[in-house]
């Protein structure tokens, strides 16, 4: 367990709408005549075979006969949940040679920014428009995307992944307005991570061209250092939180490309100085954007709705741009080999 | 923080490391963490010894080498050295500064058997 926030990095589970059971749903990039049936050593779902290739993947519990022994890491996956909440295996057998000093160089989050580095391809290919909201509990995540979600229906396609220790609670809060959502709980985990919002990605269907949102779990700590392949950040804070959080939280805000003072229309009641945080957030991150939102009434929201799909335009221009550019690389290449074949 | 995430992954870059390059035991773990990193060190000798047990890092010396943070200056445009993310800049006197480095924790190397 984490000493400050009580994080831990076991406990994650993964639900979706229709809780049916997905095993192995997908190839595997390896070959191997047996039935998928090994011992797994490995946090999280990732691990790597003899032959030397590494993958992850969604376990079904019954998937792998073998994997009974009491510590096995694997992900559990019941009823439509994946389990990451197995304690560690590890039985290292020390050999007993020379000590030697072995350079490494190895970022601790290359692990990690290996698989948002897979999860941001993806999305790219899709054109989504992938936005991680972060915020301490109760800034109004949630309450702000029902209020979005309902607001942006038939005008663009948007899907949810929820992030939350426990409880599928803001995911059935996405469902009812009609947007298809995946919960992930991280159990004692105090933030999602990017593998973790690889497997909601496959379970999710992928609203091309169009919105995802990430609500990451409700922390103004731990979220910041993990990128989940997204395209922005976008950090929440409410006007009862004091105006000097920024200050005293400042990684939550320092990545953010937009930030929303939400429940703007409390300030009153709540003595909150709007320009002392406006000066607090520009002072640990001067190049975002700062927008005052309340999600109570269309008018709190629509400066935010007019940011989305300003945001959402620019990046499928983007995309567009790369694609064009991809296309007369190739096509140059091809006229070039053409040239030559004439040539000879 | 999330120190003992950063700790699992440790372990498993470790592990990844043990299969490449032949070595079944780490006795002794050299990490530079930055400034900015947003790691708490003593949170992560904590968890190193949590998570480390049972693997083939259980009792190594964890090594912390401290590495200096730097910040770009918004109002005087430099990349200047800063102890504190809040400290104004030595140079201008300028408060708005982003870290631009020291932001990373990286393995340096092990001591393996």
């Amino acid at each position: 367990m984490c000493t400050v926030c009580g994080c831990a990095g076991d406990g994650a589970t993964i639900s979706e709408a229709h809780g049916h059971d997905h095993g192995h749903d997908h190839a595997h990039h390896h070959d191997h005549g047996h039935a998928h049936a090994h011992a797994h050593d490995h946090g999280g779902a990732v691990h790597t075979h003899a032959d030397g290739t590494t993958h992850s993947h969604a376990h079904s519990q019954d998937a792998h006969p073998q994997d009974t022994a009491p510590q096995d890491t694997a992900p559990q996956e019941r009823a439509g949940t994946l389990d990451y909440g197995q304690g560690p295996a590890r039985a290292h057998a020390p050999g007993l040679s020379q000590a030697r000093m072995v350079e490494i160089e190895t970022n601790i989050l290359a692990k990690n920014d290996g698989y948002a580095g897979t999860n941001r391809a993806r999305l790219d290919a899709a054109g989504i428009l992938a936005l991680n909201l972060l915020s301490g509990p109760g800034a109004g995540k949630t309450t702000l995307l029902v209020e979005t979600l309902k607001a942006l229906a038939g005008r663009l396609p948007a899907a949810v992944i929820e992030g939350d220790q426990q409880t599928d609670n803001d995911a059935a809060r996405i469902r009812a307005v009609g947007v298809p959502a995946v919960q992930i709980n991280t159990g004692k985990g105090c933030h999602l991570d990017a593998h973790m919002v690889g497997h909601a990605l496959e379970k999710l269907p992928l609203p091309q061209g169009g919105v995802l949102f990430i609500e990451n779990v409700g922390n103004l700590v731990c979220p910041a250092a993990f990128d989940l392949g997204e395209t922005a950040r976008i950090t929440l804070i409410s006007v009862a939180e004091g105006d000097d959080k920024p200050l005293k939280y400042p990684d939550i805000f320092q990545g953010a490309e937009l930030v929303l003072i939400t429940k703007a229309d409390l300030a009153p009641y709540v003595d909150a100085d709007m320009a002392a945080l406006e000066r607090n957030i520009a002072r640990v991150n001067p190049k975002a954007e700062i927008l005052r939102v309340s999600a109570r009434g269309e008018v709190g929201l629509a400066r935010w709705l007019a940011w989305l799909e300003r945001r959402r335009a620019s990046r499928l221009e983007a995309l567009a741009i790369a694609a064009e550019a991809k296309a007369r690389t190739l096509r140059a290449a091809a006229g070039l080999l053409a040239a030559r074949e004439a040539h000879s | 923080m999330h120190e003992m995430a950063l700790c699992e992954s440790l372990r498993s870059a470790m592990e990844d490391a043990a299969r490449t390059q032949n070595f079944s035991k780490v006795t002794r773990v050299r990490l530079a963490v930055g400034r900015f990193a947003g790691v708490e060190v003593e949170a992560l000798r904590f968890g190193f010894d949590v998570v480390m047990q049972g693997s083939l890092a259980e009792g190594a010396e964890l090594v912390v080498l401290d590495e200096p943070g730097t910040a770009w200056c918004f109002d005087c445009g430099n990349t200047v050295p800063l102890a504190h993310r809040l400290d104004p800049c030595p140079r201008c006197g300028g408060e708005r500064l982003v870290p631009n480095g020291g932001t990373e924790m990286t393995i340096k190397d092990l001591e393996v058997m």
